[in-house]
Parts: structure tokens; sequence; C-alpha cells
């Protein structure tokens, strides 16, 4: 068929239409070597890259957190364990409608206000997508019940079963043990990139007390899984797993029955009571009142729960054996004692007579005794055996302030003992550097006086207290003291030698007498003893209140009154325990403080059926396994991801 | 230039007059490409539909529908396409206003026409052939080059039922239709001069397109495809997914059936629209370029038909049919490997569904009956 155009028209035509046929074909070519061009910059350059970012997509890895190692008494009484707890979680991204989800469990479970907004909070910080937001901790039976019934019209509403920190004896332990909760952006802000990774599967960190210092031991080491997930988030299979090891049991030196002994014994009243068997440096009881539930703590307190806490008068959170500073007042009287004797400004022999005061000659102060006819004629075992003031105000000018703060800080006075517990006070050892330094001021005569009988700027923790009992136990053997079974770091002090040796054995004998004897301050506590007690009772001054604390008239009274001390150790030949007790506002130490030292040395040297026996040093081998109590290590995880998904 | 020599030579090898294809009015060459290129999408279409043999059957009924079609168109000769052209484009411009008022609702669109008894159609797709034959038949008695007259006849005959289409709003077929027509008027030789007049006419258009004319669904995908990272969970997914599933492909790929971006859902819409990114992922580059040249040897199958066909109608729809198979291809490919904003243009041939195999495949019935319809010298 032709067109009815020349040949002409269509040879021309026909030229113009294969030019641009030409043309069309060039730039098909050239466009598909666009294509082939893109292909292979995808393909061949970008190649890792692309692999990279596949593999990220469908490769998750998830840490696997350790179970955190549990936490034994000496005997094998746990203190601190793992228990399933079971939380309600969201995916936000399988729930269709999140207000009204969050309505409708609120009607099912409880759910505080505080709960969603902590929710919200979570929703908002940075994380994978498919990933569970927690929204309530610990849910009840009932509650579990009722989620898995409505479950099914709720989807992306999960229950996760996690193990959690539980404390069996709440309150007892709760200031040596401390406490785990949940870690914060902070904590692992202040780790290494190391600890992390080795954290990323962790969601609580040991707080204060044991868990806080043994926290990378209880911590163990993370595992993780490598698994490959959909589009959904949904787990297809695990391609990889290393196991976690789990944390490191520990066994502490602390017995559950001394422990007992010394809470019951304080009873309501606030103070503390720290014994240490100083054969080994074990710490046998550490007690402060009151305490506090730890349990409360772990998966958040509450704004209620911590306001009582905080704003309670007793301050129940505050740990008075390890950072509470008092003037020990007579309880140093041993150790001053043995400076005085050591130094040769006084021996046993040497009398003076105590008129009820004493004054400097040339001075016009007086110094008081604490009983007010004094003492009369007075040696060194009887200023110990009835705390006379005036014999130590002279030997301890006669000694002066520098030989006594050496000798002192022999005895931890004003020394940090290096326990494993963090936050340790330090205390204050006054010397006339301290005073320059700390107040600006030079030393006086009166400051040495007040020094010499525990008053004045000295303040000591109980825990130093009964370690520098322990060390006059030890006739100045330094002890380490140690919560858990670990082996101690050196001593930070070396051995305390006096020239006399003798010195030792008279000032036991001088503390027994405090006790036993028929004049000693606290022969109430001796009485009915199977194992003699080398003790000294104290009493220190309370001068003001905290200025920003209200108290009524009554709480006025009763919050200026004396502290009372007691040290002592037990038996008085071969010591097996050395105690501190502060009560409070007690009063008198000999009749306030002494019982609960004898309380806690009972539960220590006496059997279950009161029959004395000496403790072993050392701790006894348990085999944690045996031992019952449910160690937790792996859960399953309830998982109905993705079998909702839209 | 004297090419017409080799014009009558080329066809020599294959089809000859005799042949049971050339009696059947088939194009062996072609046909023989667009089977392999069905059967080989078939594969990559069941990695993609994840092992789901009812996709596969659907599909291959499609297929055959297609190859009816293509039979079919290839027996009426070239001068009843003439004849009939405008009554078709019509007809197809009557359906189209039909859908504005008619049409089914689907997926935040008005693309169909439900026939009762047979199903839905998209009347859009009569457009892919009604355009292109109506402007060649346009051409059929005139002279070429185009003059500039000329030229405004085709912008109607194209732009009308393109603005149509765009309405519905289905931009993946407005761009192929207007194809269609526009590159009638290409081959057709219209003047370089005002071809460079149109481009700088619509790169000053486009940034008013972008404000006026798009949807805002559209203007996403422009956003997303200038900078996909800015919402890598939300509009930049796709794009991120697809590239990464090529990229991550390598030159042999994962293996077929082994792709973990489509296997693991990862890849979304990918057994329609992003089908060349399964291919990418588990064949590798490889399997692109086989891909690639397989639709390399389609176009120039049809573009050597139309350069031997013996009329202005049949040469200049052969050439207009051809190209827009390029588009088609160009179009998705450059999208699904981030050269292109996203538009819903399927893979021609291998994505799963749509009118389009069957318009496609009629499409290439008209190329084959261009070619066996001529009368050839020396007979």
């Amino acid at each position: 068929m032709r067109s009815p155009m020349t040949f002409k028209d269509h040879h021309r035509e026909s030229r113009i239409f294969t030019v641009r046929l030409i043309w069309s074909a060039l730039i098909v070519a050239t466009l598909t070597l666009v294509l082939v061009a893109r292909m292979a910059w995808l393909q061949a350059a970008q190649h890792d890259r692309y692999t990279t970012l596949s593999n990220q997509n469908r490769v998750q890895t998830q840490a696997i957190a350790p179970p955190r190692g549990l936490i034994y008494d000496r005997d094998g009484t746990l203190l601190a364990e793992n228990q399933p707890d079971f939380s309600l979680a969201l995916i936000p991204e399988q729930v269709p409608d999140l207000t009204a989800t969050l309505n409708e469990l609120a009607e099912i479970v409880n759910l505080d206000s505080h709960d969603i907004d902590r929710f919200r909070r979570r929703l908002q910080s940075p994380r994978r997508p498919w990933e569970p937001v927690p929204l309530r901790a610990r849910l009840t039976e009932t509650e579990i019940a009722r989620i898995a019934v409505a479950q099914h019209a709720m989807p992306g509403v999960r229950i996760d079963a996690d193990p959690i920190r539980h404390y069996p004896h709440g309150a007892l332990f709760s200031h040596v043990l401390g406490y785990v909760n949940r870690i914060s952006a902070e904590d692992l802000d202040e780790m290494d990139a190391d600890e992390q990774a080795n954290y990323s599967g962790t969601h609580y960190a040991g707080r204060i007390g044991v868990e806080r210092h043994y926290e990378r031991l209880l911590h163990g080491q993370a595992g993780y899984r490598k698994v490959e997930t959909n589009a959904r988030g949904r787990i297809l299979r695990v391609l990889e797993e290393i196991p976690p090891q789990p944390g490191q049991d520990l066994q502490l030196h602390l017995d559950m029955r001394v422990q007992q002994a010394a809470w019951d014994a304080l009873g309501e009243r606030r103070g503390a009571v720290v014994a240490i068997d100083p054969r080994d440096g074990g710490v046998l009881a550490f007690v402060s009142r009151p305490g506090f539930d730890p349990n409360l703590f772990v998966t958040g307190i509450s704004h209620q729960n911590y306001a009582n806490y905080r704003d309670d008068h007793d301050q129940p959170l505050f740990n008075r054996a390890l950072q509470g500073r008092y003037p020990p007042g007579s309880t140093v009287k041993p150790i001053i004692g043995l400076a005085g004797l050591d130094a040769g400004v006084t021996d046993w022999q040497r009398r003076i007579w105590d008129p009820g005061f004493y004054r400097i000659e040339g001075e016009e102060r007086v110094f008081r005794d604490w009983r007010r006819q004094g003492h009369g004629w007075v040696d060194m075992h009887k200023a110990m055996v009835q705390s006379c003031d005036t014999y130590f105000y002279d030997m301890g000018f006669r000694l002066g302030i520098d030989r006594m703060a050496a000798f002192l800080s022999r005895f931890f006075i004003g020394v940090r003992s290096g326990i494993d517990l963090p936050s340790e006070a330090r205390g204050i050892l006054p010397s006339r550097e301290w005073k320059r330094g700390a107040r600006g001021q030079s030393w006086f005569h009166g400051d040495t006086i007040n020094t010499s009988i525990g008053q004045g700027y000295m303040l000591t923790t109980p825990l130093q207290l009964a370690l520098s009992t322990a060390v006059l136990a030890r006739q100045g053997v330094p002890v380490v003291p140690r919560v858990a079974r670990l082996a101690p770091p050196a001593p930070p002090l070396a051995p305390t030698v006096l020239e006399d040796n003798d010195h030792w054995q008279r000032m036991t004998r001088a503390m027994v007498d405090v006790v036993h004897g028929a004049t000693g301050t606290a022969r109430r506590v001796g009485q009915g003893s199977a194992y003699r007690i080398a003790g000294k009772s104290g009493t220190a001054q309370v001068f003001s209140l905290a200025n920003d604390e209200e108290y009524n008239a009554e709480e006025i009274a009763e919050r200026l009154r004396d502290h009372a001390l007691f040290v002592a150790f037990a038996p008085a030949d071969e010591p097996a325990i050395a105690v501190a007790v502060l009560v409070e506002n007690g009063g008198s130490g000999g009749s306030s403080a002494g019982p609960v030292a004898r309380a806690t040395m009972d539960a220590w040297l006496l059997s279950e059926t009161g029959e004395y026996r000496l403790p072993p040093p050392g701790l006894p081998e348990i085999v944690p396994d045996t031992l019952g109590g449910p160690v937790i290590t792996d859960f399953p995880r309830t998982s109905q991801e993705d079998s909702r998904a839209p | 230039m004297h090419l017409e020599p080799f014009r009558q030579l080329s066809s020599g090898a294959v089809g000859r007059p005799n042949s049971l294809s050339w009696r059947l009015h088939l194009d062996a060459p072609l046909l023989a490409a667009l089977i392999m290129l069905c059967l080989g999408g078939l594969l990559v279409l069941y990695s993609a539909a994840d092992s789901n043999i009812e996709v596969i059957v659907r599909q291959t009924m499609r297929f055959g529908l297609g190859f009816a079609a293509l039979f079919l168109f290839a027996q009426i000769p070239p001068r009843s396409y003439r004849f009939w052209a405008p009554v078709f484009y019509g007809i197809g411009l009557l359906l189209l206003v039909l859908v504005l008022f008619a049409g089914v609702h689907a997926m935040g669109a008005q693309r169909w026409l439900a026939i009762p008894g047979i199903g839905r159609f998209q009347p859009a797709e009569i457009m892919k052939l009604a355009v292109p034959a109506m402007v060649a038949w346009h051409f059929s008695e005139r002279s070429l080059p185009p003059r500039f007259r000329d030229v405004l006849v085709v912008l109607a005959i194209t732009l009308v039922p393109v603005a149509l289409i765009a309405r519905q709003p289905d931009l993946g077929t407005a761009i192929l239709v207007a194809a269609g027509g526009l590159l009638v008027l290409f081959v057709a030789g219209l003047s370089w001069r005002l071809i460079a007049a149109a481009g700088a006419l619509l790169a000053a258009a486009a940034p008013l397109m972008y404000f006026f004319v798009l949807h805002d669904y559209q203007r996403r995908r422009v956003d997303t495809f200038l900078n996909p990272e800015a919402d890598p969970l939300g509009a930049g997914w796709n794009i991120i997914q697809s590239k990464t599933a090529i990229g991550s492909g390598g030159i042999t790929g994962k293996g077929w059936l082994n792709g973990t971006q489509s296997r693991l859902d990862f890849l979304p819409e990918s057994s329609t629209d992003f089908i060349v990114a399964v291919l990418g992922e588990e064949i590798g580059l490889v399997g692109i370029l086989l891909l690639l040249a397989t639709y390399l040897f389609i176009v120039g199958r049809s573009l050597m038909i139309s350069w031997q066909a013996q009329d202005n109608f049949s040469r200049l729809l052969a050439a207009s049919l051809a190209l827009t198979f390029f588009i088609y291809v160009f179009v998705n490919i450059g999208m699904v490997s981030g050269l292109m904003p996203v538009v819903g243009v399927p893979l021609p041939l291998v994505s799963f569904g749509g009118t389009s195999i069957v318009t496609l495949l009629a499409g290439f019935g008209v190329l084959m009956s261009i070619h066996t319809h001529r009368k050839l010298l020396g007979h």
C-alpha cells in the first residue's frame, strides 16, 4: 500500500524517520547504560555497605542479662535472691489506639498517673521499633489473670517475666546489703564502652551497700543472642548464642543470728551496732536503725513511700553505722590511756586526787568530771573502771594533742577503715593541723583536754569504734573489716607495738572490770555472763539540733539527751568478737548501749541452747545450690509478639 | 542515506514469508523474547510472593489472556487499526469520563470500571494503545516532519486523556499515555528547537507543578526521592529498603528464594512495583543484566519492526509502542533503584497483576501485525 505522495516525499520522510529511530536507539542505549551503571554502583561499589544494612535489618543482637549473684550470710542463709516478676509492657507499633488501650488496661490493672507518666517518658526516649515499652512491674496474680483474659482484644499488650531482686529479710540487712534499682542513663554514661555492652541487657544495678560495692562481681558477664527477625520484629531463628556468665554468689561474714540479736536489742531506738570478729576482720553484724524496706526500691519506689522515708525525723535512709559521725566519749579512754602509758606520762601506779574537776595551773577554766563530787584518789585502773574524767584531763594535757592524735590514728580514729562498703565516712581526728585547716584557728589547751575524754572536735563512726576495739583486742594488730568473703587487702596500718607489752593485758583487765568489777560503770552488762567481757561505756553530749528540722517540745527534750555508746570485746582472753553500740539520745552508755552489746556477743558466743562455745575463726564452706531458695538462671519470654500484628 | 536495501535484506533471516510464524502473523524472535521474559518473571515472582503458588497461577492466567490478545491483535491488518483508530480513541475518552463519575474507588483513587460478569478494568489502559494510534492516524495522510499546527493537534489528542487519567489520580499511567502520544511526535521528526523549547518550558513549570498540580502524596514522593533518609521509617522506607535489597545482592545475588530483604518482608510491594529489587537481591547484577538484555532485545526488535514498516501510520505507531515499552522499564527500574521519584509504573511483564500485561502483549500483537502484513519486494 502506497501513500498518494510522490516517491521523493516518501524518501525524505523515510529518511527523517530513520534518523529519529537511530536517535531513539541511541537514547535507549544510553538510558540502559545509566541503569546498568546505577545497578553496578549499588551492587558492586556499594555492595558492602548495603550488605551491612541488610544484615542490620534482619539480624538483631539481643543481650542476655546474666543472672545476678546471690548473697548469703556465713551459714548460707539467703539474704538476696532473684525472683520472677511479671511486668506489663506494650509494643506501641502493634497498638492501634494507645490512649484507648491504656484506658482499658487501667480498668483491669492498677495504674496510677506515675506509671502512665513514666511510660510516656519511655515512649519518647530513643528506642528500636517493635521493642516493648514497660508500663508496670510487679503484677499480682489477679492482674495477670485479668490481662490474660482481655489480651486477645488488645494487640501489642504483653506480659514479661523477668528476674527481680528480692530481699527476704527486708529492713534487717537494709543498710549493709543496700539494694539494686533500675539502671539509669546517668549510670550508663559513667561506664566505658565495654561496660555499657556488658550492661546492655541489664535492667538493674546495685545502688548502695554490698550490692553496690560488689556490683561487678554480682553482675556477671552478659551473653548475647543473634536472631533473625522479619520487618515486624518477629524472631524467626536464633543464629548464634553465647550464654551469659552468671554473677558470682557472695558469702558474707554476717551472721544471721548476731545481726538479728543486735537488731532486736536496739529495738525501736535509733542507733547502730557493728560487730567484728577481730581474728579475721569479718563483720558479724552491721545494723543501723531505723532501717528501710529495700524491696520498695527495686522496681522504683513510689513518691509517697520515698517522701515518707525522706521526711521521717528518724532518717531511716541514713546509714548510722557507716556514715554517722558521733563523739566517741569515754569509749576512747582505753586508747588514750595506752597512749599516755606508752608515752610515759603516766604508769599504772601513778595516782592523782580528783576533786570533781580539773583546772590547768594558772588558768581560770574548770573542766568538770561527770561525777560532781569527784572520785578521790584515782589511778589508771580505777580511772578506767569508773571512767574518771579528771584523771584523763590531767594525763591528756601532759601527753599533748600531737602524741595523742598520732596514737589514735593507729586505731582507725579519723581513718577510713577500707571496709567493702561504699561511701564510708572518715570522721574527725582533731589535731593542730586539722583545726588550722578546718576552723582556721590555733589549738588551745582546752581542746586537748576535751579530746582526752573523746569530746570536743573528735567524731567517729560506729564502724571505726568497732574496729578500734578489734585492734585493741588484737593488741595492736590492725584489722581490715570485711563484709564479704573475699581476700582482704593489706591492712592500711602497721601493727602498733608498745614499749611495754604488758600494758595491753592490764588495759584489758581494766576493761573487764568495767563490766565485771563491783564498781564498773557497766557492771549490769556482765551479770550472768558465761564468758568474760572487756568493755568501755561512753556518753556523747549532744549540743544542738540541726536547724532545718522541726521538732515538738517533747521531741526536743528527747533529742537533746546524750548519745549512749558502748564498746566491748569478748572473750577477754581470746577475743572472738568486738562490738561497738551507739544509741542516739540513749543517755548513759553502760545501761542503755551495754545490754545491746551483750545481746550481740551472746548471739555469737553462745549456742542456740545458751551454752558457751568459741566459734572457730573464718567462714564455713557452704554449697549454695543445696541451700534452697530459687536459683533463677533464665526466663522464657512470653512472646505473643507479631501473632496479632496487623 | 540509502538504507532501503538493508531494510529488505534484514527481514530475510527470520520470518520468511512462507514460514509458519509468518503465516500466523507472528514474529518469532520477538515472541521468543517475550515468552522468555514472562517465564523468567514468573520465577522472580514466585520468590517475591513468598512461594505462593496461587499468585503464579493467577499471573499465568493473565499471561494466557495476554498472549491470546497478542495473537488476536496480530491477525488484524494495520489498515484496520488505522481505520478504527479514531473510534477506539473516542470510546476510550468516553470511558475515562465515565470513570470520573461511575468508577470504583480503591486505594485512594478512582481508576476502575466495573463490568458486570467480567470484573473490573482500567479504561486508562485502552489509551496506552489508542493515543499513539490516534496520533499516528493524524500523521498517516500528512507529510513529515510535523508542522506547528500538527504539534497542537497531537498535544490536544494526548493531553485530554492524560489530564483525565491524572485526575483519577494515576500518575504512572498518565506518564505512559503521554509518552505514547509524544513519542510519535519525536519519531515523526519534530524539530529539535521545539523539543528544546518544550523541555525548557517543562523545567520552568516543574516547581509550579510541584506546588499546584501534584497531590499531597505525590509531593511526598518527590520529597522522599530528594531525601529518603529524612523519614526512614515512613515515606523513605520503600526506597531505602529496595536499594538495600539491590545493593546487598552484589554481583551474583543471595540465591533464588534466599533474598532476606524480600523474604523477611523488609521490602514492600515486592511482587508488584518493586519486583526488580527481588531479582537484584537474589540473582544479583547478573540477573539485572540478563533482564536488561532481554528488554533491550525486545525494544531493539520492535524498533527494527518500525523501521521496516512501510507507511507512516505503521512505523509511527510501532516506534511509539517500542519506546513506551522502554519507558516502562526505565521508569520502573529507575524508581526502584532510587534514580527517580516513586511513580506507580510496574516492571513490564514481570510485576504481578494489573491490566498492563494484557495491554502490553496486545501492543506487541499490533507490532507483529505491522511486521507480517507488509508487502515484500520481489513478491
